[in-house]
């Protein structure tokens, strides 16, 4: 496969302004002629639906949920980067830029994230002028906060509801896109295959989830803004709806899916509680501001706390172990995700760990409380501190919070270039469905500023460069063989879940033959194998596990009701049954790629004191894997990463 | 611990729905609302008794605003600034009869069980809930300073999460609350305040045209509310309205 990421000439900082001024536009009066598809109503998908639609282009936008404000990007909670140095402390583009860059270990395109860089600024501009009321001083002026990975204070906020605000600021966009009519709304449908005719991406497949309905939609451009496929793992930070299918039957048509092994654990989550748990709750990385993490000293003292005998206020300062402070003075509590889960996972399974299942560390206020007042806690934090109250039941200013990590984002995805063009021309991929930005770690309030530059200022520039010739082919017609052939197949997939009928009787565990029951099966497999910490052993091991579990859940799954009514279970199970593809992907990509880096830990690959150990002379590439069948060992394609720009070095936070 | 649950079951828009009666027993307290429903649609489905109870729900972090259900005579059940996914079991006592509605209000038709129409609310939204912008060529985000009391203000009405509790919880099935949490978020900030007029009149028309009641103040929305959204809201609203039909056009 021949992978060309399209960066354009010249210096680093000039690339971008080159490209727009030198790309192909369509005008005003042609605009009108041309229909694109976006999938997703997401930061990405909603704010590139918005802009394109406003710009005079026809958009359908279709959600899986009953409002396009449901999206899960409405659940971000700490906030969204921006080099505006508005703090005076030393930010800048390049500043921006080179954090994006080291927080990703080294496995980023650098044309791509200096852009991201670049707009940053005239998102949070883009947002005030919409009315998201982020959180401001007394002068009236926007406020910032840290977040890990940075020494700089260049993040905004709306309280703890960051993502609900920028997405109701794209949201209302959007609305406004729908009442003027240059934009569609398909609420409650989803999008179940890609339709590509000569090579290029023509239309999806949608299935109306109320009725049940398969729909054809025909479009120029196709816009995949579905977010990532982090519930894979079954407990994640993810919304319960939130799935991989969309980018993965994209996936089967042709695109390239690259990096799939990257997948973001986050430090600070509500730990596991019981086998009926249906989601991990994030803690905003925001709190390792003002709170500080730790275990017990002695090894007595925690087993103590995990018998109950003990609470964390029983421990005496000196027998603290701020462990974060320990090992990484200089960022402390606020080193990147990756590393502070790892530091974590390491107290834990060396006996340290808190909470009646010994996973769990505390996340302390106590310090900020008598520092700053219980006031100004509460209001930088009140909203996460009751989330927390409600979930756990104890009162996080008198007590601790007790988190854990968990995964919640995926930094793989499908491969795109400079033009967030997948390798299926027409088919452009936004937000958390792709790869692009982030490397093999994404760096805290760096989703929101993709999501949304991607879709206000990237695609709407970018898109129109393909659609420039688009013009002369005409309206396109969803009524052609391969729309019926792609119809056929979705129908075909859907009757064949439905006629498996599982029987209890005859199963290999005939405790239960639900989807949800397959789905936990398999996430705690990923969990246990291929997550937090992999090596050749554990994967090999995951990789039979995977394949037993899938045969078996297409033997015995047991789906209600029929293809013709709403019916959660089987849009449950038809999204399951992609997992268990993307799962042997991961497997495969974590397994080829034998070094440790961000958030791919590979045991084998680590330094003395367990700090991921890179291979750069073997390893410096994306690895972007192209379908073969099922049951086929996916091809894998290099895209060298050369940095011009940027010196490469150790990532060291100590 | 131990339940009795009556379950509004209705197979779609245009069929008659039911009370239909369920027991669970061995159920964790520390098991939250919507996992203890999961349980239910486990049983259901391996005993293929009846097909698993629809209900909407998603981020179950009490933010994107999809579920939502009347549980013993409350929207999101018995406790406040909560949504129904934030609910926990031990909020009940053992042995406990629970009864489960959808929202019942004539602009969310019931899709199936307890699954509603929410698109009412968009509809509202797209009548004129937002700032009209286009993707660049706005000023700095410094360029206007806004009083933090103000900010403040906005951020509280901008909180709503769009679930439709206060329609379910009014008796008149009124909108007012969600209309003035919008309305007042976007007015009380400088860049909102142009349209402030237009859009007070063209989303109350709607709210009007779409079936929701009239507002009688009996604030059972605010005492509601997941978000704790305040019934200022709707004075706010309220002053706007008045302060366009008199072409005042910029009060808040």
């Amino acid at each position: 496969m021949n992978l060309d990421s399209k960066i354009p000439e010249g210096p680093l900082s000039e690339k971008w302004t080159n490209y727009k001024a030198s790309q192909k536009l369509v005008n005003p009066a042609n605009k009108r002629k041309i229909n694109i598809i976006v999938v997703g109503t997401g930061l990405a998908g909603a704010s590139a639906a918005a802009s394109l639609g406003a710009m005079g282009f026809n958009v359908d936008i279709f959600c899986i949920q009953d409002s396009p404000r449901r999206a899960h990007s409405i659940a971000a909670q700490g906030g969204i980067n921006a080099a505006k140095n508005y703090q005076n402390d030393g930010d800048s583009v390049e500043r921006l830029f080179r954090d994006t860059i080291k927080g990703g270990d080294y496995r980023a395109r650098e044309a791509n994230v200096y852009r991201l860089a670049e707009v940053s600024g005239a998102i949070i501009d883009q947002c005030v002028a919409q009315g998201v009321p982020f959180a401001r001083d007394y002068g009236g002026l926007l406020d910032n906060r840290s977040f890990g990975g940075a020494q700089v204070s260049r993040t905004f906020y709306a309280r703890g509801q960051t993502g609900q605000q920028l997405l109701l600021g794209a949201y209302g966009a959007l609305s406004r896109e729908i009442a003027r009519g240059s934009v569609k709304l398909h609420e409650r449908h989803e999008m179940m295959d890609l339709v590509v005719v000569d090579g290029r991406a023509r239309g999806i497949i949608a299935r109306n989830l109320v009725t049940g309905d398969l729909e054809r939609f025909a479009a120029h451009a196709v816009v995949l803004a579905t977010g990532g496929y982090g519930n894979i793992y079954y407990l994640s930070t993810n919304a319960m709806n939130s799935n991989g299918s969309a980018a993965w039957v994209c996936h089967k048509k042709g695109a390239a899916f690259a990096n799939p092994c990257y997948v973001q654990i986050h430090p600070t989550c509500i730990p596991v509680h019981g086998d009926y748990q249906s989601k991990l709750t994030l803690m905003s990385e925001s709190l390792r501001n003002d709170g500080r993490i730790w275990v017990p000293k002695k090894k007595e003292d925690a087993e103590a706390i995990r018998r109950g005998e003990k609470g964390p206020n029983d421990i005496p300062e000196e027998d603290r172990d701020y462990y974060l402070e320990r090992r990484y003075p200089a960022f402390g509590n606020l080193v990147p995700r990756d590393v502070a889960s790892r530091a974590a996972k390491e107290r834990c399974d060396a006996g340290y760990g808190v909470g009646s299942t010994g996973l769990a560390v505390y996340l302390d206020f106590a310090d900020a409380i008598q520092r700053l007042g219980r006031d100004v806690v509460e209001q930088k934090y009140g909203n996460l501190f009751q989330m927390y109250q409600k979930i756990v039941d104890v009162d996080p200013y008198e007590n601790p919070m007790m988190i854990y990590p968990a995964i919640h984002y995926t930094m793989g995805g499908l491969w795109v270039d400079y033009e967030l063009q997948t390798t299926i021309p027409g088919l452009f991929a936004a937000g958390e469905a792709n790869f692009s930005d982030h490397g093999a770690n994404r760096l805290g309030a760096s989703a929101l500023m993709q999501g949304l530059a991607d879709g206000y200022f990237v695609l709407p520039y970018t898109m129109q460069n393909y659609l420039a010739d688009q013009i002369y082919v005409g309206k396109i017609s969803a009524d052609t063989p391969e729309f019926d052939q792609a119809e056929q197949d979705v129908r075909q997939r859907l009757q064949t879940l439905l006629n498996i009928k599982g029987d209890t009787a005859t199963h290999a565990d005939p405790s239960s033959h639900t989807v949800d029951h397959f789905h936990k099966a398999l996430g705690k497999i990923m969990w246990e194998y291929v997550g937090m910490a992999r090596n050749t052993e554990s994967l090999t091991t995951a990789q039979k596990l995977v394949a037993d579990l899938e045969a078996h859940f297409w033997k015995e799954v047991f789906i209600p009701g029929t293809a013709d009514e709403f019916n959660p279970e089987l849009e449950k199970a038809y999204r399951l049954a992609d997992y268990f593809e993307l799962a042997r992907l991961i497997i495969t990509d974590a397994m080829h790629r034998e070094e440790s880096c961000g958030g791919h830990f590979r045991t084998e690959h680590q330094t003395e004191d367990g700090e991921t150990q890179r291979d750069d002379e073997n390893f410096m590439y994306v690895a972007a894997w192209e379908y073969q069948g099922h049951d086929v060992t996916e091809t894998m394609t290099k895209e060298p990463l050369n940095y011009e720009h940027i010196k490469i070095a150790k990532r060291n936070y100590k | 611990m131990k339940f009795t649950l009556h379950i509004w079951r209705q197979e779609n828009a245009r069929a008659k729905g039911h009370f239909e009666t369920y027991h669970l027993d061995n159920i964790s307290p520390e098991c939250s609302f919507l996992e203890m429903l999961d349980i239910l649609n486990e049983q259901l489905t391996n005993d293929r008794i009846a097909h698993p109870v629809c209900f909407d729900n998603d981020c179950r972090e009490g933010i994107c605003g999809m579920c939502g259900l009347y549980i013993n005579g409350r929207p999101h059940g018995n406790d406040d600034g909560i949504t129904t996914c934030q609910l926990h079991m031990r909020k009940f006592h053992d042995g406990d009869e629970i009864w489960i509605e959808p929202w019942r209000a004539k602009p969310f038709p019931v899709i199936r069980d307890l699954v509603v129409d929410r698109t009412a609310f968009d509809k509202i939204i797209q009548a004129g809930g937002y700032i009209s912008t286009t993707t660049g060529g706005v000023p700095d985000a410094n360029t206007i300073p806004i009083p933090k009391h103000k900010a403040d203000q906005a951020m509280d009405a901008a909180a709503c999460i769009g679930c439709g509790a206060c329609v379910a919880a009014c008796k008149n099935a009124s909108a007012m609350l969600f209309v003035g949490a919008k309305v007042s978020h976007l007015a009380l900030l400088p860049q909102g305040k142009v349209e402030a007029a237009d859009r007070v009149r063209k989303m109350v028309m709607k709210m009007d045209e779409l079936g929701f009641g009239s507002c009688t103040n009996t604030y059972a929305c605010e005492a509601e509310c997941p978000k704790q959204i305040k019934r200022q809201n709707i004075a706010r609203l309220n002053r706007q309205w008045i302060g366009q039909l008199f072409g005042r056009d910029r009060r808040d």
